[in-house]
């Protein structure tokens, strides 16, 4: 294959964050009617690369290359110049505007004197949606359609330019079977025409079925390319994991207590339904699955972010109703949420107050707070958790990911829960404190805390946690002990293979 | 470092700064350019300034604590006038007269109470209903002018009584009764704000209003709290106002929110939320009020203090920007 030029070579790409080296000279190639599958845990650098190639971040070093044409993009537009055009995950539409408008956002076809050239702007959208064989015109609302026909808008997008590279993020994640076959005849024809495809995607079944090769990375760092066809999902995951950091088996020393949370039959629409399954004190039950499975839904709905369709909750034996957040800390269930800046941190406050948000209202002196108490809740946290700040004046906003991450847990720490609910503990955190995380939580465990761990990444799971739940499509498929649970059995419950016969 | 400390000195004492300079400016220009024959930074001047500066003042305190909280209020200057015409008008009432200047306290507090009902109003509707507090807030302005104009359509409303203007007029240290009230407000809410739990919470929800709630905190009633607290003080600032002056015309107070809002900014509070001092809202509102003396006293007309304040404000924004830019690797949108 390598006889014929490329249409998107990538030479030695490099890119580093504070702290982090996101990208360590990735270099790969696909060919013009191949596609090649990206693979990588989450926080391996795949998106980190994808926003290289869309102009949005600028590589420390390395190149790109367009067919021959070596490539520097400022911005997504001169990506898009240039030949390259993404699908994205999450859809950008206005949804507004027509189908048409939207397909030809920003390029919409002129006549004089600056006005809309409507009449081919219909045509030439029904020609490319008529190619898609997608069952709306040009003229629909944008907003009408359910999200697999707005990708195919997306997709469209893609058609109008004479594209080099279309590179696909987790395009299946929303799609019904019926719809994934309709975009895997959109992806043929692509290939026919001689584009060059990425596609990412992290479902094993998706990549045998309609790759060519696959390129791994891990860690930021490139890891090898190997032909679809010669390799298996077992080569092809020992690829993605595997890797320096400790993540040795977890055995549990100490002693396992009573069951602290109990779940029974809980469903919430069809985000996730019939779930069960309990925690016990001293344990760490980790949850795996792939995005979308659910698994951070139950989370929101065990801390009163969502309200339950049907299902009981049991904290100690007793069942409870949770409704709020303050009901769900009022009864001892912590969240540490997946994204930590958006939704467990408030930035531009400082590390103290941060901290003590949850309990100001009983640390009150007269009228006043009482910053003393504060400080001393924050000296203790700051010490057992080994938070490093200059002090606790500074903003949490500008602390690295890793002492965030300890400073939200300080919080729910310093108010003795006894459910501790982590989603995604290390990610965007890099190797050295993901470890300490992970030493945390196993002493957190030790001490008597219910410990769930939701994680997208099966080293952390596998480490971490006494037994896992595996999740799919907002179904527990199996429940593993860690002495059951294997890597090639877990992959295959959470991806939907043979996994169901043990439910 | 240096860098830093310095950027942070500018970002946080700009306000003063700019007061500094308008003084200096006015001074000179004043004196060198024979524009005016008095002194401008002379004690009964600056005196004058604080009771000019309160009706808008004491209201910018309250939007202060709004725009923290990541919400907006433009239905002040509206109960500004209603809370100005149930005080006035109540003093008519038969009873309220025959109870002498006892009928005073009464009416304030009917004012005061109008100002807490309809900020409550308001916040009812933006806690339970979700909606914008700008559209929210919109409505409430046009709404309660409406209410102004059916009490008394375009009339005036007046009350006399000698022993309330001789109230509003007492001063301690030269400083009038409603100077007094806007610093004694500025004193409370700046405790509040810096010192209380809801306060502390208020910033939190500002700025990022989904990690509060996954703190617990039920974002609704510091809502409410802060739109009541609002409709107090533009109550108040009609009761420190019209004590003195004792008619109010269906027209009164209109703008007083944008102009509120622009001291508010101009003192530095995001319209964002989650960041903002009543200190710096403080200088906000006597820079402007400066503005205004400092024009007026090299001889310049109405319709030019506002190109000027409006410029202004513009310039202080763009130097903020330019100020709390991360960098080149800054995400263009």
């Amino acid at each position: 294959m390598t006889a014929t030029t490329p249409a998107l070579r990538l030479e030695g790409i490099v890119k580093t964050f504070p702290g982090v080296r996101a990208l360590d000279d990735v270099s790969f190639d696909v060919q013009p009617g191949e596609v090649h599958a990206l693979m990588g845990e989450n926080g391996a650098g795949k998106s980190t690369l994808m926003k290289v190639l869309g102009g949005v971040y600028q590589p420390d070093a390395g190149r790109i290359l367009v067919g021959e044409k070596p490539v520097v993009m400022a911005s997504p537009l001169e990506a898009k110049a240039n030949g390259i055009i993404f699908i994205h995950q999450e859809l950008s539409l206005a949804t507004e505007l027509s189908v048409a408008e939207n397909v030809f956002l920003g390029e919409l076809p002129r006549k004089r004197f600056g006005r809309v050239d409507w009449d081919r702007l219909y045509t030439v959208t029904d020609e490319i949606l008529k190619r898609l064989r997608v069952g709306f015109d040009a003229r629909t609302r944008a907003g009408d359609l359910s999200i697999a026909n707005q990708q195919m808008v997306e997709i469209a997008r893609a058609l109008t330019h004479e594209a080099k590279a279309v590179i696909f993020d987790e395009p299946t994640a929303s799609l019904t079977d019926a719809e994934k076959v309709v975009l895997f005849d959109v992806i043929a024809d692509l290939k026919a025409a001689g584009v060059g495809i990425i596609y990412i995607s992290h479902r094993m079944e998706e990549i045998f079925k309609i790759t060519d090769r696959i390129t791994v990375l891990r860690d930021g760092q490139y890891r090898g390319t190997i032909a679809t066809a010669e390799t298996d999902e077992e080569a092809v995951t020992h690829l993605m994991i595997g890797r320096a950091l400790d993540l040795s088996r977890n055995v549990s020393h100490h002693e396992i207590g009573d069951v602290a949370l109990e779940v029974r039959g809980l469903s919430c629409g069809k985000l996730f339904q019939d779930v069960s399954f309990e925690v016990r004190r001293g344990e760490v039950v980790g949850f795996y699955g792939l995005v979308g499975a659910g698994r951070t839904e139950i989370a929101e709905t065990l801390f009163g972010l969502r309200d339950p369709t049907s299902g009981t909750i049991l904290l100690d034996g007793q069942e409870v109703r949770i409704h709020s957040p303050a009901d769900a800390i009022a009864r001892g269930i912590s969240l540490v949420p997946e994204d930590r800046k958006g939704q467990g941190l408030v930035l531009g406050m400082n590390c103290r107050d941060n901290m003590t948000l949850p309990q100001v209202d009983d640390l009150k002196a007269g009228p006043f707070v009482a910053e003393g108490a504060e400080v001393a809740i924050f000296d203790q946290y700051r010490d057992r958790l080994d938070i490093r700040t200059p002090g606790w004046r500074q903003l949490a906003g500008n602390l690295s990911g890793g002492n965030q991450q300890k400073i939200v847990i300080g919080k729910w720490l310093s108010m003795h829960p006894s459910v501790l609910i982590v989603d995604e503990p290390t990610r965007g955190i890099d190797v050295g404190s993901k470890s300490e995380i992970h030493k945390l939580l196993r002493e957190l465990a030790a001490q008597g805390y219910a410990v769930v761990v939701i994680s997208s990444e099966m080293p952390e799971v596998l480490h971490v946690a006494d037994r896992i739940v595996a999740m799919y499509q907002g179904r527990v498929v199996r429940t593993f002990t860690s002495e059951e649970v294997t890597e090639d059995n877990l992959i295959q419950a959470i991806s939907g293979i043979g996994g169901q016969a043990a439910a | 470092m240096t860098n830093e400390t310095l950027r942070n000195l500018l970002k946080n004492g700009a306000i003063w700064g700019f007061i500094v300079l308008e003084l200096v400016f006015f001074e000179l220009a004043g004196q060198f350019l024979s524009l005016s024959d008095s002194a401008f930074m002379n004690l009964d001047n600056m005196l004058l300034l604080l009771k000019q500066s309160a009706p808008i003042g004491i209201i910018a305190v309250g939007m202060t604590v709004i725009m923290v909280n990541g919400n907006i209020d433009l239905s002040v200057g509206a109960i500004f006038a209603l809370a100005a015409i149930v005080m006035l008008d109540s003093m008519n009432w038969p009873f309220m007269q025959a109870l002498g200047d006892w009928s005073i306290p009464l009416a304030w507090i009917f004012a005061l109470l109008t100002g807490c009902l309809l900020g409550l109003v308001n916040g009812m509707i933006v806690w339970k209903t979700g909606v914008d507090a700008f559209i929210v807030t919109l409505g409430a302005m046009l709404g309660y002018r409406g209410l102004v104009f059916m009490y008394n359509g375009e009339q005036p409303t007046y009350h006399l009584n000698w022993t309330m203007v001789d109230i509003a007029e007492a001063d301690i240290l030269g400083l009038q009764t409603p100077a007094l009230v806007f610093i004694a407000v500025v004193v409370i809410v700046w405790l509040v704000t810096t010192r209380t739990v809801h306060g502390r919470n208020a910033y939190a929800i500002g700025d990022n209003r989904e990690a509060a709630v996954n703190a617990g905190i039920r974002v609704g009633p510091h809502f409410v709290i802060n739109f009541v607290l609002i409709g107090f003080l533009a109550a108040l600032s009609a009761v420190a106002f019209y004590s003195g002056s004792g008619s109010v015309n269906p027209n009164d107070g209109m703008l007083f929110e944008l102009w509120a809002i622009t001291a508010v900014v101009l003192g530095g509070t995001k319209l964002a939320g989650g960041k903002g001092s009543i200190i710096g809202t403080f200088g906000g509102v006597l820079a402007i009020q400066l503005l205004r003396k400092g024009l007026g006293h090299i001889g310049a007309d109405t319709e030019t203090v506002n190109l000027v304040i409006g410029s202004i404000l513009i310039v202080v924004l763009l130097l903020d920007r330019q100020l709390n830019r991360k960098g080149a690797e800054e995400l263009k949108v």
